[in-house]
């Protein structure tokens, strides 16, 4: 594969500025530039991927497009065909997603001495915290503390993070990481036995721990590993479709839809915590994705339905650096740490125009600039356009990046002296459900973690805060639902007048009746003529 | 406009474009997949993939989502493989190697065949890290065996019958939990935390407002590369 003949001149240009590069200074945009900047390029400033939505708690409120239709869509099924006099199952905590946020709930609420069930949408693990590859921000060296990273954080989120929820993030990050040491995780130390930290955008200290460049899937596989030790239940292949409320108007249960084989049941709990993730496989302004299979915004859908509320919906954010060449691995992540060490962002010509360890809207816009209005960008023989990652600046890379290293190694591209062609890529839902710093959503009995939540990370996520995010909100949410189970007052009666009453609000709009959500997967098929079966 | 070419998916002829991933080529013939794709990017182990190529007997592996497809190549993807897994308590005080032993003593019965390596996509060189275990080397096999993605295709090959994917699971944690240091700072900076330490810092910040944040925001001092 390798790159395309007509790529050599590009390539010839980013080798020669290489030496000259390294010594020059970019200085960092100051507040003022910044917001210019990311109002003139970022995605979330196009008015034409943004509508008003029409319905629900968040009435009037701009989203991107694609979510809009999703939140105004029909159940998947009948809700007059439910038999919600026995549920299938009764439990304690149900847990909605198999991801970090998921898991983390699930064995908290376990040392709690509840009663848990999981379920999930394809198999316990497949989420998005598998998938990363930098790692989890926590402030435990002596040269740092959470007050800096309390700062680093609202600043990243241009101080529209819900002050409380970050305090509460980056109070619990030092536990949070001596809780997995317990577990059996594999961070990485350096050689006098501290642990090895590496710098990233937008933080001031280098707080982020790192597993390789696999921390997602160590934290995820060792999660899962002791998640079947304690033989917690997990219900696979079932996505929820939708919550259920008891007669006052409490989160009590949810429904569930059995992908295999069709089948419809229905889950009795006290308190349900949502953690299913993102939305990235909505494909928001027709964006690729580093995002997971499945993350497409099943919770949002149906928390909002049950009348729950979001907030910072409005903000999705653009990884600066999604793999442009090879086409197969379009979209997909390379790792902010690959800056935090060194990498170069650089146009056609071989110059740098951005300082690359700005935050992440900035860096995206920055790309989208140099691609659109100043016409700098590299244009692949099908037609994208992407600007450099100057990896081999990195020492040292094809240890320290192995995954990403073997990746490219596969399409003939060596990283260690090639450098890699890359465009913004949608990465992460900013917004989500409102929550407290107990992550109680504004509806009662109904918890969110993870990426599913809104509010902590502002209108802009930091790196490494997510990983941190999930443990911190799972095991929160699992704390406050085991504290409010004691005195459980909720009716064993479930309804769906709810929605029943979102589908006549629908009917009143004259959404067509054959739109219906959660999109459970993407569609990739081509979209030939097929029969309706 | 790439070249349409012939594969085989579970035995049938689907013309596909050349150079898309096997993934790619699925989907392109019509099926919308829900077992067997995960996340796409060759992390998770859902898309474990075997096939074969016209005029070699090899069986050969890959993810499906990272292995461009070959022309003629009849291809399965391998969704589930049963396994075995022992129950761990990581907390006991057993010691870690004897613990290994005695959940997995089939590992003594590696016949040393190297199935289970050639088999591996993600490359690892699983019959020595096999032996490795066997040896009770838990760093080695905690090492050697990091890019794991436990798509069970080793489990599939063995001759022993054994589980070469949850062994070295097991031995990560085993390893992690016994030998990696826990730095005395890590539990100073909880306790700090406990005893409310910054609390009040960052209620004042809270309080002042923005302005002020924004002040400190930009006049951070940000530590070196």
């Amino acid at each position: 594969m390798t790159y395309p003949p007509h790529f050599d001149e590009t390539l010839n240009k980013v080798k020669e500025t290489r030496n000259f590069r390294k010594s020059q200074e970019i200085e960092r945009l100051n507040d003022n530039e910044r917001t210019r900047l990311i109002a003139d390029f970022h995605p979330d400033y196009r008015d034409e991927g943004m509508e008003k939505l029409r319905i629900g708690a968040n009435k009037g409120n701009r989203v991107p497009v694609e979510l809009a239709k999703t939140l105004e869509s029909y159940s998947i099924y009948n809700p007059d065909q439910l038999n919600l006099a026995e549920p299938d199952y009764c439990t304690d905590i149900l847990i909605v997603g198999g991801g970090g946020a998921g898991c983390a709930a699930a064995l908290t609420a376990h040392e709690g001495g509840a009663e848990v069930l999981m379920t999930t949408k394809l198999r316990l693990g497949d989420a998005n915290t598998l998938m990363a590859e930098g790692g989890m921000c926590s402030p435990v060296r002596p040269e740092d503390s959470p007050y800096l990273h309390f700062i680093d954080t609202i600043g990243g989120g241009h101080y529209t993070n819900i002050p409380e929820l970050v305090k509460a993030l980056v109070s619990d990050g030092p536990e949070i990481a001596a809780w997995l040491m317990d577990m059996g995780v594999m961070f990485d130390y350096e050689e006098d036995g501290s642990l090895k930290v590496n710098h990233c955008g937008g933080h001031s200290r280098k707080r982020m721990l790192s597993c390789k460049d696999l921390t997602g899937l160590e934290l995820m596989r060792v999660m899962r590993d002791e998640l079947r030790d304690r033989q917690i239940p997990c219900l696979e292949f079932s996505p929820v479709v939708d919550l259920l409320l008891d007669e006052n108007g409490a989160c009590s249960g949810a429904v569930l839809y059995n992908m295999e084989t069709g089948e419809m049941t229905t889950v009795h709990a006290k308190a349900v915590i949502m953690a299913s993730g993102g939305i990235g496989r909505l494909h928001i302004q027709g964006f690729p994705t580093t995002n997971h299979y499945g993350a497409t915004a099943d919770g949002l859908v149906v928390a909002y339905r049950a009348g729950a509320e979001l907030i910072h919906m409005d903000s999705i954010q653009y990884h600066p650096t999604g793999t442009v060449w090879p086409e197969q691995l379009l979209g997909q992540l390379i790792t902010e740490v690959m800056r935090g060490q060194g990498a170069h962002l650089v146009n056609v010509n071989g110059e740098r125009f951005v300082n690359e360890l700005e935050c992440r809207d900035t860096c995206a816009s920055a790309c989208i600039r140099e691609c659109s209005e100043r016409g700098n960008g590299v244009v692949t023989p099908t037609g994208f356009e992407g600007v450099w990652l100057d990896t081999p600046l990195i020492p040292d890379i094809k240890n320290h990046f192995v995954g990403i290293y073997q990746r490219f190694k596969k399409y003939d591209i060596d990283i260690q002296h090639e450098p890699i062609l890359v465009y913004p890529t949608q990465h992460y839902q900013n917004g989500g459900l409102k929550i407290n710093p107990q992550a109680e959503t504004s509806l009662p009995g109904l918890y969110a973690a993870g990426e599913v939540a809104g509010g902590i990370q502002g209108k802009n996520r930091l790196a490494g805060n997510s990983l941190l995010d999930i443990f911190v909100y799972g095991r929160r949410a699992a704390r406050r639902a085991l504290e409010v189970n004691k005195d459980y007052g909720g009716s064993e009666k479930l309804t769906v007048e709810h929605i029943r009453d979102y589908h006549a609000s629908l009917q009143e709009l004259a959404v067509p009746k054959e739109q219906h959500s959660p999109v459970l997967l993407p569609d990739y098929t081509p979209a030939k003529q097929k029969a309706e079966v | 406009m790439a070249d349409l070419i012939p594969i085989y998916y579970l035995g049938k002829k689907h013309l596909v474009p050349e150079g898309v991933t096997i993934m790619g080529a699925i989907e392109l013939s019509g099926h919308r997949l829900v077992r067997g794709c995960g996340c796409r990017g060759g992390f998770c182990g859902a898309c474990a993939t075997v096939y074969r190529v016209p005029g070699d007997h090899q069986i050969k592996v890959g993810l499906a989502c990272q292995t461009q497809i070959e022309e003629g190549m009849d291809v399965a993807i391998l969704p589930y493989y049963p396994a075995q897994k022992i129950l761990l308590n990581i907390r006991s005080e057993e010691d870690p190697v004897k613990t290994l032993y005695r959940m997995y003593p089939e590992m003594f019965r590696c016949l040393g065949c190297s199935a289970c390596t050639k088999i591996c996509p993600q490359d690892l060189s699983v019959m020595d890290i096999i032996a490795e275990a066997q040896r009770g080397n838990l760093t080695a096999v905690a090492e050697m065996s990091f890019d794991c993605v436990m798509c069970g295709l080793c489990a599939s090959r063995c001759l022993a019958q054994m589980v070469p994917y949850n062994i070295a699971m097991s031995a990560r944690r085993l390893y992690a939990y016994s030998s990696l240091p826990r730095p005395g700072y890590v539990d100073a900076r909880i306790k700090e935390v406990e005893q409310g330490l910054y609390d009040g810092q960052i209620d004042e910040l809270i309080d002042n407002g923005q302005e002020e944040l924004q002040k400190l925001y930009a006049e951070r001092d940000i530590e070196c590369i």
